[in-house]
């Protein structure tokens, strides 16, 4: 861990947390994928969410690290477990885990996994050699400002970001036209 | 060990930010032990008194005087009640699932600010991580109601998600423009941190519920029924709605587990609360602190703890004087009068301590500031002040939670989601965007 950053307090977040996050991770994300109930999936994704979020903290990203508890976690997992429990599980968990699409998915992740290996023996030289002055007191600024500009002034992101809300916004009535047929 | 338990003490920082972890430890400790007595035996006590006066009941009164051990009577008998797995329950799931709740409802309590430094940490994105984690408790309704593989519990967890999910998106905008107010500083920018929102009130020299008004007052209206809703609380208990779903989710329920779900939810209810309080009613502050300040108007106001300890001491006393002269009721009569004398100990050392606090506030101004015990007193003196004053306010929360479930019949589920989404939202909505238009204009 760089100790440039960890000026003031003395810092909590050891190695140690990103082993236990990291590992908490992986393990359940592969439980996501192993488990035959959905139910357990989701659980299990609900605890790869939160290990994330813990990750993002440890990066002194505390705004993001919110963020992810109170959509992902918080809102969109539970609308998950609430389509899941209306489905016949009984029936879902008898039925064959693995398509006929299995080498395509094979194929991608071997692609994912030479990537991550290329990113590892390149190491430094992929990344900047300092990480970006956010201090964790102004972090949540930071992104406000990077978002929606200073004061008079239009951000770097700001029309991207207003782009991807009118995105949003277009998926959002597509789904209300889709279940109304009579508006 | 013993050194970084000394360098703490006069800090102005919360434990966590101070870096000092023995402290962290000792609040969360502290805070867990409070809640947990308070919840187990203040609030059920008074809840099932206050019910039992509002429908003309006398409520308990054989366990202990006016029935003040009846929760712990309670307590030990779930403690020793068989604990039942329904043998068709997913059993991990099962055990599982109140814990989601009780851990999501403690979690919230380590950004709630008691007082500037009476917390356990001061985190820049507070407010966020408090609705965040508030909003994993559903989480722990929802698995329960499936775990059960039962009708009724299943019906309950599906009521409790959509109604969670509806009424969060209010809550949200409601506390957005509470934040948006806080932009409003000297400094200019606004804040997450709970702490900050209440310091962003006294430099304002203004609760938010006033602020702008009545756009701050509609806001906390907005966020004091949602709050009601996300806690699953009559008149929005739809999830146990006992005539139609027997208990809802927590039907299958028994025991030690059916009580950490008890706990879990009015642990939750003093958490949004909490929120209530630090967003709109000023926190730890005083009434009036900037109007009314100086020794005299410090040292009336640091009276009142001591004070409400007398008043409950007298009821205490009174209650002993009123006791049936029986020789079946001797036990109890000296038990409550016990009870009354530890009371009025209890405001001695308040109203001793507020007074200490006004000779050293009197001793600053005069010489040189005051050393040993003085300051302790002073910095005890305050200390008891903010978090009195602020649990005075999540008090007043909790009593009206109560009056609430006596006073009001229970919604039917689809006018339920009409109030949430057609009227909560828009009107939440509204308010936001005129807090916005009028804080451009006024800045």
């Amino acid at each position: 861990m760089n100790p440039a950053i960890n000026v003031g307090a003395a810092p909590v977040a050891t190695p140690w947390f990103f082993y236990g996050l990291a590992a908490a991770a992986v393990i359940s994300g592969l439980l996501v994928i192993t488990r035959r109930n959905a139910v357990h999936s989701a659980l299990a994704l609900i605890v790869t969410l939160l290990s994330v979020a813990g990750l993002y903290l440890m990066l002194y990203a505390p705004f993001v690290a919110g963020v992810q508890i109170i959509v992902y976690a918080g809102g969109i997992m539970v609308l998950f477990l609430f389509v899941i429990m209306l489905v016949n599980i009984e029936r879902v968990s008898k039925e064959r885990q693995f398509n006929r699409i299995w080498p395509i998915g094979l194929l991608a992740s071997c692609a994912l996994l030479a990537l991550f290996l290329s990113a590892f023996k390149k190491g430094k030289s992929l990344f900047p050699d300092r990480i970006i002055p956010l201090p964790e007191a102004t972090n949540t600024q930071g992104i406000a400002a990077m978002l929606y500009g200073e004061a008079g002034k239009m951000g770097q992101y700001t029309f991207t970001f207003e782009i991807a809300s009118l995105l949003l916004l277009v998926a959002i009535l597509g789904a209300v036209i889709m279940t109304k047929k009579k508006i | 060990m013993i050194d970084s338990f000394l360098s703490y003490l006069g800090s102005t920082v919360p434990p966590a930010n101070a870096g000092n972890q023995l402290w962290v430890l000792i609040y969360v400790l502290i805070i867990f032990a409070a809640v947990s007595l308070t919840v187990m035996w203040l609030i059920n006590w008074v809840e099932r008194k206050a019910l039992a006066h509002f429908q003309v009941r006398l409520g308990p009164m054989r366990v202990g005087p006016h029935g003040l051990l009846q929760p712990f009577a309670d307590a030990l008998k779930l403690m020793l009640k068989e604990d039942i797995i329904p043998d068709q329950a997913d059993k991990a799931v099962f055990w599982f699932a109140p814990v989601i709740g009780l851990l999501a409802a403690f979690t919230v309590y380590i950004v709630i600010p008691f007082g500037p430094s009476q917390a356990v940490s001061d985190m820049n994105i507070g407010i966020l991580f408090m609705l965040g984690v508030s909003s994993l408790g559903v989480l722990g309704i929802v698995t329960a109601g499936w775990a059960s593989n039962s009708h009724y519990p299943l019906m309950g967890a599906l009521r409790s998600s959509a109604q969670m999910v509806s009424y969060e998106v209010a809550m949200g905008l409601a506390v957005v423009s509470a934040i948006l107010m806080t932009s409003l500083n000297p400094s200019g920018t606004g804040t997450l941190s709970m702490i900050g929102i209440v310091e962003a009130q006294q430099q304002q020299g203004i609760w938010f519920l006033f602020k702008f008004f009545p756009l701050g007052l509609i806001a906390f209206v907005i966020f004091a029924i949602a709050m009601v809703a996300e806690t699953n609380r009559a008149p929005f208990d739809l999830p146990e709605a006992e005539s139609e779903l027997t208990a809802g989710f927590h039907t299958e329920y028994s025991g030690l587990r059916w009580s950490l779900f008890m706990l879990a939810e009015y642990a939750a209810m003093m958490a949004v609360s909490s929120i209530a309080v630090t967003m709109w009613l000023g926190g730890w502050l005083r009434p009036f602190p900037n109007l009314m300040h100086g020794p005299t108007w410090d040292f009336i106001f640091s009276l009142f703890p001591g004070l409400s300890f007398v008043a409950f001491a007298a009821f205490a006393f009174i209650g002993t004087v009123r006791m049936p002269k029986h020789s079946y009721f001797k036990i109890q009569t000296v038990g409550l009068g016990i009870f009354g004398l530890v009371l009025a100990f209890i405001a001695l050392i308040l109203l001793v301590i507020s007074i200490g606090g006004y000779v050293a506030q009197a001793h600053a101004t005069t010489g040189p500031s005051p050393t040993g015990l003085l300051k302790a007193l002073a910095t005890f003196n305050e200390g008891i002040g903010y978090v009195y004053w602020f649990l005075l306010k999540v008090t007043i929360f909790m009593y009206l939670f109560i009056w609430y479930r006596a006073t009001w019949p229970r919604y039917r589920f689809d006018q339920l989601m009409k109030i949430g989404w057609k009227v909560m939202l828009p009107v939440s909505l509204g308010a936001l965007i005129a807090t916005a238009i009028v804080g451009v204009i006024v800045k």
